[in-house]
């Protein structure tokens, strides 16, 4: 497997400050209420999963996730005015402000969205993932899933369906401890989750420091040229969340273990930090060049803000309506507005 | 042009079929679709013919089963995915409404889900209450999705055809008790056999009392009206064909003209198509209503095993000429 270049390591720097920057700032904006929607959760913490394993892509693989999708968005490049603008359900939000945090997605990245029922995404990967083995391609989809929700049928039904049909989905298992408030332990029988990939005769490539953006990255390379050959793989990436399940999430103000939980991941696994102590290590001194990413996340993110804030929010019935169906409108009427024999 | 008789479920298989030679991306899913044949026969030869990549066995896994053939249409295939039952059906509703119908929505437009789930429905074998649903209504409760419910093979021919060749999704009804029943399906297949989605049909004229139905209440509804005829009422018949989009304008023309009305279905009676037709003709038609509006449904309990007390909770032709004397 190679090693990233310096470059690869400087850009997967790149985009770790982005994200944090961008889920910090979303954070305040919610205590603010600037931000008003109830669910808004953040990829904070999380960056070496998906920076490290969506490094191991090519531009025609695909990418699902759940609903901590904001980082995911990121990575592929969405622009972040329009991921901030769909924050705040304006108009030029990438959803049109239909969606919000959730549901956020392009189909010129081939990201095929946030989705917000647990485990709901994953049989739509595994049909992601068939239409390139119908079509005789070797794109391959990574899916990103909570480990809360590897404890759901959809978990059991889809990925035992990509094992009889040899779809190319890597199911990178994304345990950061807690399905919601609820330790993986209390939850699932088996706590080494990567080892449900047995049951379905999967190849797991175990368990891998989601915190470390290197050793992420180089077992996703393996799983993603085992997908695109053979068929699907499981990985599970150990990591934690900085802001809680969601930003409403009250049980770091209120459980001492945790705030303390919390603290030791930061001193100890903090994942920015991992990734540029190794820069600095391997490639001497590049401390200007980091500096100038931090500082260009900042200024991404502040005009993504003025620019959401800037921008129109969708109003009236037809943006209300849009989009519900394909074609000439065939919503239905509030009887209202029914006019009689001419619906 | 020849036409012949042939059962519900060869004119539905006829127009998969057809459609999987004209369109290389339509296939289909389901439990024992290919080695079995289908349970109801609609898939017979098929994997044969178009071997096992068209022709998907699943395992029982209907949650799998609703949300992959999201995924694949979304990818741009078009998937055709069979749930065994309707009853099955119920463990994919989040497949179904939460992503099926909701995912061009919440994305705003950037993704289209041309899929067609078929379920077959219905009840009165003495399947006992898990198996004996005709659940359509609450699947046209849901904005995002078409529902459709053949009564006939000519327009199930049609119907399937639309509905496969739409870029929405479509719940596609097949009533288990007409899959036998044989209609007339023209030898050769021309566009103007399609039924356009949401456009219903008259199927029997009259100026006495309107019948709105669907599916099997189209068949209670057309001998209720030859029993009537022999009393001297009149009663006209509208299949609606489709639960979503509702042809509201078809019944409305109708009810100017009968200003009476009864409503047909074999689902069950509590928020039901019943009580949606009911309520748009007062909104809508107060001006020309002479009697209240009667609805025919299925009785309000979990359907029993013995034939006898099953029988009795099923609508049928008589309770449909009994609600219609009451009003006329």
């Amino acid at each position: 497997m190679p090693s990233p270049t310096k470059d690869m390591l400087l850009d997967w720097y790149r985009q770790m400050a982005l994200i944090r920057e961008f889920e910090e700032i979303c954070h305040q904006l919610y205590l603010q209420k600037r931000i008003t929607g109830v669910y808004l959760h953040l990829y904070s913490g999380h960056e070496a999963s998906g920076v490290g394993s969506m490094a191991a892509l090519r531009k025609s693989d695909h990418v699902i996730t759940a609903y901590r999708d904001h980082g995911i968005a990121l990575i592929l490049g969405m622009d972040a005015n329009a991921v901030m603008a769909e924050m705040m359900g304006k108009k030029t939000g990438s959803s049109g402000g239909k969606g919000g945090s959730m549901h956020l997605a392009s189909a010129e990245h081939n990201f095929w969205g946030g989705y917000a029922i647990v485990g709901g995404h994953l049989p739509l990967a595994a049909g992601i993932a068939l239409e390139a083995r119908y079509r005789g391609k070797d794109d391959v989809t990574m899916t990103y899933i909570g480990d809360g929700a590897t404890n759901n049928g959809y978990f059991h039904e889809s990925l035992n369906m990509s094992a009889i049909w040899d779809l190319p989905v890597i199911w990178i298992i994304e345990n950061n401890g807690y399905g919601m408030g609820t330790e993986v332990a209390r939850a699932s029988g088996q706590t080494e989750l990567h080892r449900k990939a047995e049951a379905y005769g999967i190849r797991s490539f175990g368990r891998v420091d989601g915190q470390d953006a290197l050793a992420v990255y180089q077992v996703a390379s393996e799983a993603v040229a085992y997908a695109r050959e053979h068929g699907p793989a499981v990985i599970e990436h150990v990591t934690y969340r900085y802001r809680g399940h969601g930003v409403s999430d009250k049980q770091y103000d209120s459980r001492d273990d945790m705030s303390a939980e919390l603290r030791e991941w930061m001193d100890e696994r903090e994942p920015i930090k991992i990734l540029r102590d190794h820069i600095l290590a391997a490639h001497g001194d590049v401390g200007d060049a980091l500096a100038a990413h931090d500082e260009a996340a900042r200024r991404i993110v502040a005009q993504a803000v003025e620019f959401a804030e800037a921008s129109e929010l969708p109003r009236g019935r037809d943006a209300l309506l849009g989009n519900t169906y394909i074609g000439s409108p065939q919503v239905y009427k509030t009887p209202a507005s029914v006019g009689a024999g001419s619906d | 042009m020849a036409v012949r008789n042939v059962a519900m479920r060869e004119a539905i298989r006829r127009a998969l079929r057809e459609e999987m030679l004209r369109d290389e991306s339509v296939f289909v899913m389901g439990e024992e679709v290919a080695y079995w044949q289908g349970t109801h026969r609609v898939t017979r030869g098929f994997l044969e013919e178009f071997g096992e990549r068209r022709v998907r066995d699943t395992p029982i896994s209907e949650m799998a089963i609703g949300g992959v053939a999201v995924g694949a249409a979304m990818a741009g295939l078009r998937p055709v995915a069979e749930f065994m039952t309707i009853n099955f059906a119920f463990l994919a509703l989040d497949a179904i409404v939460n992503h099926a119908a909701k995912v061009r929505y919440f994305f705003d437009g950037m993704f289209k889900v041309p899929l067609v789930y078929r379920a077959a429905s219905g009840w009165g074998n003495q399947a006992t209450a898990s198996h004996s649903h005709a659940p359509e209504p609450i699947f046209a409760h849901f904005p995002g999705i078409y529902v459709g419910c053949p009564s006939n093979a000519l327009d199930a021919y049609g119907m399937l055809k639309t509905a496969i060749r739409d870029d929405n999704p479509v719940l596609f009804s097949e009533s288990i008790a007409l899959y036998p029943k044989p209609g007339p399906l023209p030898d050769e297949s021309v566009e103007e056999m399609l039924v356009p989605i949401g456009k219903g049909d008259i199927k029997r004229e009259g100026g006495d009392v309107t019948l709105v139905a669907y599916a099997r209440g189209v068949d209670w509804s057309l001998q209720a009206a030859r029993a009537l005829a022999r009393d001297g009422i009149e009663a006209e018949v509208v299949d609606l064909r489709w639960l979503r989009p509702l042809d509201m304008a078809l019944v409305y023309d109708s009810f100017k003209k009968t200003n009476r009305c009864v409503i047909v279905e074999e689902s069950l009676p509590m928020y039901s198509f019943g009580s949606e037709i009911a309520a748009l003709l007062q909104e809508n038609m107060f001006d020309y209503m002479d009697a209240p509006i009667k609805r025919v449904a299925a009785e309000d309990v979990p359907l029993p095993y013995s034939k006898e007390i099953e029988l009795l909770a099923l609508p049928n032709a008589q309770k449909v000429v009994d609600a219609v004397k009451e009003i006329v």
